[in-house]
């Protein structure tokens, strides 16, 4: 693998940087690997490179029908932050921003990272209420969050209006968390892939998993695909929105759902926005991209669908938040939109590992606010397939918990979106 | 947005609408004589498919009642609405009228 720094970039630059190498490699599958990962987004891939680096095996594969980052990792608004109600979240999603803090260093890739703040409004009793248990929740958890008035929103966040009495939804305070932001999503799957393909790990494009084959005793044996069977005692299924589909393919049934989400950003415009800010109740999400889009994020569409858009109507109900937030942001031109299909619990949090099946594992339930694992998913699916026991950090995430009850019902502690 | 056909009312923009979740589940008889497991599936597990999808709408902006549709999940088009108590349509002539294309699942005569 070729090192990036500044200085290679210089000395390249003399050659009109053509000396730059392919970042990984197009392998052809082989016939046999020690574990499959199936989908190539960032928890995929991350799992691939967490087992290589940190449990030695170097004879796997990911397996992506399309391409890598393709899914809801390069679709997403790329919110990042840990401040979530519950001990076991607020321990896993730390767990990840912790990792997400040394990510670019260890990937040798700049995955943008870039801990401006995440700033949630409130705009109601209720929602002053909720944050502020939150903010000792998290604290209690050594999860940095803390409360703003609405002079302070305003110092923290110039450009929102917290002004107007005359405001369908006026702002009563903020939840802050100053080690939340946001990363480059295409970067981090980038990153994940060169650094996985320089630990020895395939990662093949244009390959769809179209069956898992048992063994007589039930256990895993081997994943028939578009190109091709391929053997392996350990499949780690990563696949977001198709999980049910592909976990269907075992037998196994999930307590998942697939819903339209969408977002989208407007034309570039010069530095302007600060920080990320999110309104649950009137449902905006809005932080200025590198490039100078204002990225967007809207809700989910009601109903399940695979159709990878979501309807007008959504984003339109987004906009017209974010213009009353933000007035400055009205004579903002809108350039693209678009959709991803993302896999919902009953309790809003994620379902991370083993199956009823021998040799199958799971990484799924990520719903709408996944990104932000993206480093710590990846690290614990790796764990647990490698060990076959889940990490005590994902051990309340087990998919037993709907039969046992044991919910961890982060949709009911915030209605959280991403 | 869809346009859904509620069979009390007619077509209505989907805003008059709130959904309902999977069709045809119905509630165990008798819950506590079940195992968690068959507790567990009855709450939470959900056929989830990439295809025809028997769901439950509400016509809460309308009549207010809430009835069946048949949607395909890819395409997003709706095949059949019926009214609670009635039998789910045969979802594989549905299927092969959704093969026939858009226009078939609107109702129009193929043209061969
Ligand atoms: C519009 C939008 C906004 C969002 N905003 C945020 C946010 O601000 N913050 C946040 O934390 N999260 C956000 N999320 C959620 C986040 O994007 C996801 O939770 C996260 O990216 C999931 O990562 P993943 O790697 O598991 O999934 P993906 O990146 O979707 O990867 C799954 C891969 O599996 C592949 N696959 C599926 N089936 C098969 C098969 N049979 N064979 C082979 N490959 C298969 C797919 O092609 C896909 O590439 C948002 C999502 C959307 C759609
Ligand atoms: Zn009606």
């Amino acid at each position: 693998m070729q090192k990036f720094s500044g200085f290679g970039l210089i000395a390249r630059a003399f050659g009109a940087h053509k000396s730059w190498q392919a970042q990984w490699r197009d392998p052809e599958p082989k016939q046999s690997y020690d574990a499959v990962i199936v989908g190539g987004g960032g928890h995929g891939l991350g799992a691939a490179y967490y087992l290589a680096k940190e449990h030695g095996m170097r004879n796997i594969a990911v397996l992506e029908k399309g391409w890598i980052g393709g899914g809801n990792t390069g679709r997403n608004t790329t919110i990042i932050r840990s401040n979530y109600l519950f001990d076991e979240s607020a321990a896993l999603y730390d767990h990840a921003v912790k990792l997400w803090e040394g990510l670019s260093q260890d990937l040798n890739y700049n995955t943008m990272f870039s801990q401006r703040g995440v700033l949630m409004l409130a705009h109601n009793i209720h929602d002053i209420q909720s944050f502020k248990r939150h903010v000792h929740a998290n604290r209690a958890n050594g999860v940095d969050n803390e409360w703003l008035t609405p002079e302070e929103v305003k110092e923290f966040c110039p450009a929102i209006n917290v002004g107007g009495k005359d405001m369908r939804y006026p702002i009563l305070g903020g939840a802050l968390q100053r080690r939340g932001g946001t990363a480059r999503h295409d970067a981090v799957a980038w990153g994940f892939a060169r650094a996985a393909d320089a630990l020895g790990v395939d990662i093949i494009q244009n390959c769809e998993v179209t069956a898992i084959r048992r063994d007589a005793s039930g256990a895993v044996e081997a994943v028939e695909t578009t190109r091709g069977t391929i053997k392996t005692k350990k499949v780690g299924v990563s696949a977001a929105g198709h999980t049910s589909m592909v976990l269907d393919m075992a037998g196994v049934r999930m307590p998942l759902e697939s819903y339209p989400l969408q977002a989208l950003v407007s034309e570039p415009v010069k530095p302007a926005f600060n920080c990320v800010v999110m309104s649950n109740t009137i449902h905006a999400y809005i932080s200025q991209s590198d490039k100078g889009e204002m990225v967007i994020g809207a809700g989910t569409d009601a109903y399940t669908s695979y159709s990878q858009r979501g309807a007008l109507h959504i984003a339109t109900h987004t906009l017209d938040a974010i213009c009353e937030l933000v007035p400055m942001f009205r004579r903002l031109r809108m350039l693209r939109m678009w959709g991803g299909i993302v896999d919902v619990t009953p309790d809003r949090s994620p379902i991370l590992g083993k199956t009823p099946v021998k040799g199958l594992y799971v990484n799924c339930g990520w719903g709408t606010g996944g990104f932000k694992a993206t480093p710590g998913a990846g690290n614990l699916l790796a764990w647990t397939i490698a060990k076959d026991e889940p990490h005590p950090i994902n051990a309340p995430f087990t998919l037993e918990r709907f039969r046992e009850g044991r919910l961890i019902d982060e949709a009911a502690a915030a209605a959280v979106a991403h | 947005m869809l346009v859904i056909p509620c069979p009390y009312c007619g077509p209505r923009p989907e805003l008059e609408f709130r959904y309902g979740g999977e069709a045809h589940i119905a509630r165990p008889e008798d819950p506590s004589t079940l195992d968690d497991e068959a507790w567990g599936a009855f709450l939470y597990l959900r056929s989830n498919p990439k295809g025809l999808h028997a769901e439950r709408w509400r016509h809460i902006h309308g009549c207010a009642r809430y009835f069946n549709v048949v949607r395909d999940t890819i395409s997003d088009t709706i095949l059949a609405s019926y009214k609670v108590g009635e039998a789910k349509p045969d979802m594989d002539a549905l299927a092969r009228i959704l093969a026939g294309g858009p226009r078939a699942a609107a109702g129009e005569e193929k043209s061969k």
